[in-house]
């Protein structure tokens, strides 16, 4: 079995800095939108190299919202900043209408997504972002697993034309991709192979299936990990190919398991091969304060957790 | 100097093609249209320096952008008269797979329409970033706005109208449609504003007042002093002081006709009061 490790942890949102970086260097038409979060979207760097693309919104994300839109109407590529609940639920009608309905090319790009921003609590920690994104028609829906690819996603979608929600986190995980792994939005990456259980796993919950698919190996259990980084459009083919393999699939994602990545896998597989499914995340509910590990911890959203709803997807093939 | 008599020619068109568009489907929004024509006609033909032809970043030219989208009837009637699609479309509105959706789209393509509207408070907030893009594009033409004084109580405007004034957004000139009515009554019996013109000033911006807002030369005059005061470091507001419903006199001056269509008697008279001047789609 393929085995991953690593040498070093970072945040997600640190990947999206450099990215912006990046992009801030190579491409012109790339200008940065914030709500009063510089520090935590890890912007600093693109404003000091570009102060006249950045523009600071304050404390008003709907404006920020319409603002992204009409910068779009000037031929730029906005990237909007701000925690993943203050760009999703708060502004909601703001992106149906002034973005997704008017298919301005705006990238959403989402920090602090999920449980793991930790002590801040339930006012912050948003478990349905993905949910409602990917309810709006011509929303891309990007959740990347690692600094790496993190960073690579975000220079990625400044390539593609249309809206983008790119959701990332505050909490240190592994980086366990290359850092010269090309992103190709919609296009599932196979990590591990095995004939026994598909992991179909989102955002930092692929390296918890990767520690899972280790203890299933140990047991004698042959789990094969996909990360599917672009909840939407989904890699139908490559989750129905594994399943077709493995005859049944668990998936695992830091978010509501109503409206997430699970049921997108289930949609898949029930109009075309339907196979048992087990769901890791969380199950309607708001998460609460605590330290990620606590919280991780909490609402099973780890790989002892990802192991043992693995053996009871086996049982029920 | 712009001919007045033109311009009252395609006034009282647009008038006959906004009960006509309505009429034919029962539903949409003639109070509010009526009300803004004589505003929409000197703005496209007069005001504004736009480009014959329709592309979607609008380098180079003005740039229009309607907040309050209900009034789509006169918005497509000033649209099509003004050369951006066929004045025959005009018989499509609201029906189905027409370009001339209930409140206006880019969804469909229509030329003229640069972002969707419909839900109130958005249109200030992306003029802002048009005009901001102008700006990083040394692009020196001027972005408009229309919204309603009812939709003002959306407090997304209220964002937007502070950033506008603090970031010294001076390419812009937003204009307040101030009819007093909103669906459900007087906007002073639905929610008291208070001085809309203190509350502009005390966030900064520059406002100009036309208090005949249905008069073509107190229009052009008074966008004619906006635009002078552009450029100057603050954001530019005009409140219009319109009828709703003007120019139909069973319309005037009531929000009854805020989002009704007229009958067929009613239709014959409103016609008949705005005898065809260009021609009827």
């Amino acid at each position: 079995m393929k085995t991953y490790t690593y040498t070093e942890k970072k945040d997600t949102r640190s990947g999206f800095g450099a990215g912006l970086t990046e992009l801030g260097r190579t491409n012109p038409n790339v200008v940065a939108l914030c709500a009063d979060l510089i520090g935590s979207l890890k912007m600093n760097d693109f404003i000091k190299e570009n102060p006249e693309r950045f523009f600071q919104i304050g404390i008003a994300e709907a404006n920020m919202m319409g603002i992204a839109a009409g910068l779009t109407i000037g031929g730029k590529i906005p990237f909007t900043g701000t925690f993943a609940n203050f760009s999703t639920g708060r502004v909601y009608d703001q992106i149906r209408q002034s973005i997704a309905y008017s298919g301005k090319n705006v990238k959403i790009c989402a920090s602090h997504a999920g449980l793991t921003l930790g002590e801040d609590g339930a006012t912050h920690q948003i478990l349905e972002d993905i949910g409602m994104m990917k309810m709006l028609p011509g929303m891309t829906v990007i959740n990347p697993c690692d600094y790496n690819q993190t960073k690579a996603a975000t220079i990625a979608i400044a390539d593609y034309d249309g809206p983008v929600y790119l959701r990332f986190g505050r909490p240190s995980v592994p980086i366990f991709t290359p850092a010269d792994q090309k992103f190709e939005i919609g296009k599932a990456i196979t990590f591990t192979e095995g004939t026994d259980v598909t992991i179909v796993a989102t955002g930092h919950l692929v390296w918890e299936a990767l520690e899972a698919s280790k203890v299933l190996h140990a047991q004698g259990i042959s789990a094969e990990v996909i990360n599917i980084h672009t909840i939407k459009p989904l890699d139908d083919a490559a989750i129905l190919k594994s399943v077709a393999k493995t005859g049944c699939v668990v998936t695992a994602e830091e978010h509501n398991i109503l409206g997430g990545l699970g049921e997108s896998v289930a949609r898949v597989l029930a109009t075309t091969q339907p196979a048992p499914q087990e769901f890791v995340g969380t199950n309607d509910t708001f998460g609460e304060s605590g330290t990620p590990a606590q919280l991780m911890e909490k609402y099973g959203l780890n790989s002892a957790s990802i192991v043992e709803k693995s053996k009871k997807v086996i049982a029920r093939k | 100097m712009p001919n007045i008599k033109h311009l009252e020619d395609i006034c009282t068109q647009v008038r006959r093609d906004i009960l006509r568009q309505v009429h034919k489907v029962n539903s949409g929004h003639p109070g509010g249209s009526l009300g803004c024509t004589e505003f929409f006609v000197a703005l496209y033909n007069e005001i504004m320096d736009r480009k014959d032809t329709f592309e979607m970043d609008g380098i180079g030219e003005d740039l229009f952008f309607l907040s309050n989208g209900h009034i789509s009837p006169v918005c497509y009637s000033v649209l099509a008269r003004a050369g951006y699609f066929p004045v025959e479309e005009l018989n499509t509105f609201r029906l189905i797979n027409s370009r001339l959706q209930g409140h206006p789209t880019t969804h469909e393509g229509l030329p003229g329409i640069r972002i969707a509207s419909g839900s109130l408070g958005q249109g200030m907030s992306v003029a802002l970033g048009a005009a901001q893009a102008k700006k990083l594009n040394n692009d020196d033409k001027l972005v408009y706005t229309l919204h309603g004084d009812g939709e003002l109580q959306e407090g997304q405007n209220w964002e937007a109208i502070m950033y506008a004034a603090g970031k010294k957004v001076d390419n812009l000139i937003a204009t307040i449609d101030l009819n007093g009515q909103q669906i459900d009554g007087a906007t002073d019996d639905v929610l008291p504003m208070g001085s809309i013109k203190g509350k502009f000033e005390a966030f900064g911006w520059t406002v100009l007042e036309i208090e005949e807002g249905n008069n073509l030369e107190a229009i052009l005059d008074g966008m004619a002093k906006a635009k002078a005061e552009t450029g100057k470091g603050k954001p530019v507001c005009v409140l219009l002081k319109t009828i709703m419903g003007n120019g139909v006199d069973f319309m005037m001056h009531t929000h009854a006709w805020h989002g009704k269509a007229p009958n067929d008697e009613q239709l014959a008279i409103g016609l008949e009061q705005n005898p065809e001047t260009l021609g009827d789609y």
